[in-house]
């Protein structure tokens, strides 16, 4: 979606994406359809009297369909979470005396400035604050690999998942703009996989990674990985509900890598150093290209690994152990003061 | 960078706006974006213009407010101006400048009727 890279919008796909929903109306009326995900889905309810809506529905094949209904706010979408795509206006009532003189007089511009003063990405990071909630909820580790495509993320992933398969629940998310080549690549190790091809689009955004949840459905206390598209910039800015943001570079790319695309190093926390193993082959200056990570962001954690080899894999596979026991805690921890909050009061209602 | 889906989501605030508010045209944008912010003015303009399009904001104007870049410098332990995010200080030349402003990017406001 950038001018840098060429891409687009609108052809968002997550793997087998069609999905149900189903609309129950006043007068008891069902009904159901099944549709392809990347439509428009909006419609204002303020202009219309006394609850009539009429709304439509673009289609990713092309097509279109309107309805007209009339509802006092029942208006059910199994999304399988409470989201939905809908804008409920304040009231069904027609308010003409919204303009400057708080009246409507015909003729008259009701031209007036209303303030907004709302951050341009605050749409994405509601999703991506509902995203980390329901992770926190379940005590599930989420981590966003983020890395210039070649750098062997899909590699590292593998591996990591190998050695890590039989001590802790894992699914992972795949986002390329086409294939589901990775996601293929994952499930050979024997995990949970989902694709979700951006098409045009440049990164993953936390309304995607939503949808991934729902579908991925992972276990409470698990890994949840997502591989996001091969881009050193956009990702940066678009928050998924990920714990940390872990960046990967490889000895074959240049040791300024940093330097040239500071966000992405200053959004993660962690830098793998992929392909160690071709060091000797190399003129690469590894502590150069750490000294620059270190340069647009002090607090990175780094660690050197190559995939290949599985040289210095303990330290990262530690790092990731040590950040599921601390959600599993944290976790623990609030279940525990749940059940001391339920002792409480059933303590309360004895001595009634 | 990705200046087409910010543009997006501008449109997007727009239209949520606008409706509430029942206009039936938007007629200026007042965008604030920092200079550290990696958006560029110019590539904003351009998207916005193409994702309005068929919306109703399409014909309205886009205006900018370019909010500059400040940081604390550790080393000298006051606010200096910025130029680039990860930059050096500009009065000791530390890179240990944590930026304070001018990383925003929010819709400000909108003219509608």
């Amino acid at each position: 979606m950038c001018t840098v890279c060429g891409c687009g919008v609108g052809e968002a796909k997550i793997e087998g994406g069609a999905h149900e929903h189903t609309h129950v109306h006043e007068d008891g009326t069902v009904h159901t359809h099944t549709h392809e995900h990347g439509h428009d889905h909006d419609h204002g309810h303020e202009d219309a009297p006394l609850g009539v809506h009429s709304h439509t529905h673009h289609h990713s094949d092309g097509s279109e369909h309107s309805h007209a209904h009339v509802h006092d706010g029942e208006h059910a979408h199994q999304h399988g979470e409470e989201h939905h795509h809908h804008e409920h206006g304040v009231a069904g009532d027609l308010d003409y005396g919204t303009g400057p003189a708080r009246a409507h007089v015909p003729g008259m511009s009701q031209a007036r400035m209303v303030q907004i003063e709302q951050d341009i990405l605050s749409k994405n990071n509601t999703y991506a604050a509902a995203n980390r909630a329901a992770f926190d909820d379940r005590g599930i580790f989420a981590l966003n690999l983020v890395s210039s495509p070649g750098s062997g993320k899909t590699t590292l992933l593998v591996k990591t998942i190998e050695l890590l398969k039989d001590k802790v629940a894992i699914s992972v998310v795949e986002g390329d703009q086409q294939t589901s080549n990775d996601a293929e690549r994952i499930r050979a190790t024997g995990v949970p996989a989902l694709q979700i091809n951006t098409g045009k689009g440049c990164h993953l955004d936390g309304h995607m990674v939503g949808h991934a949840m729902q579908r991925l459905q992972p276990a409470d206390e698990s890994l949840f990985l997502i591989e996001n598209v091969g881009n050193l910039v956009c990702p940066a800015a678009f928050d998924l509900g990920e714990h940390h943001k872990v960046a990967i570079l490889s000895v074959t790319e240049g040791e300024d890598k940093p330097l040239k695309y500071p966000d992405m190093f200053a959004a993660a926390d962690v830098m793998l150093l992929n392909k160690c193993d071709l060091l000797p082959y190399l003129e690469f200056d590894a502590d150069l290209a750490e000294a620059n990570a270190r340069r647009v962001n002090p607090h990175l954690t780094i660690f050197r690994v190559s995939a290949t080899s599985g040289d210095g894999l303990s330290a990262w596979l530690d790092w990731i152990q040590s950040g599921l026991e601390a959600q599993r805690a944290k976790r623990s921890e609030s279940v525990d003061a749940l059940k001391r909050r339920v002792a409480e009061l059933e303590r309360q209602l004895a001595a009634k | 960078m990705h200046e087409m889906s910010l543009a997006e989501g501008v449109l997007q605030l727009v239209e949520d706006t606008a409706r509430r508010e029942s206009a039936s045209r938007v007629k200026l944008v007042v965008l604030e974006i920092g200079r550290l912010s990696s958006v560029e003015p110019e590539a904003i303009k351009f998207c916005f213009e193409a994702v309005t399009h068929g919306s109703i904001a399409q014909g309205a104007a886009l205006e900018i407010i370019a909010v500059p870049g400040a940081g604390w410098c550790m080393q000298c332990a006051e606010t200096v101006p910025m130029t680039e995010l990860y930059g050096a200080c500009p009065t000791c030349g530390s890179h240990q400048v944590q930026p304070t402003g001018g990383t925003e990017m929010r819709v400000k406001e909108i003219e509608i009727e």
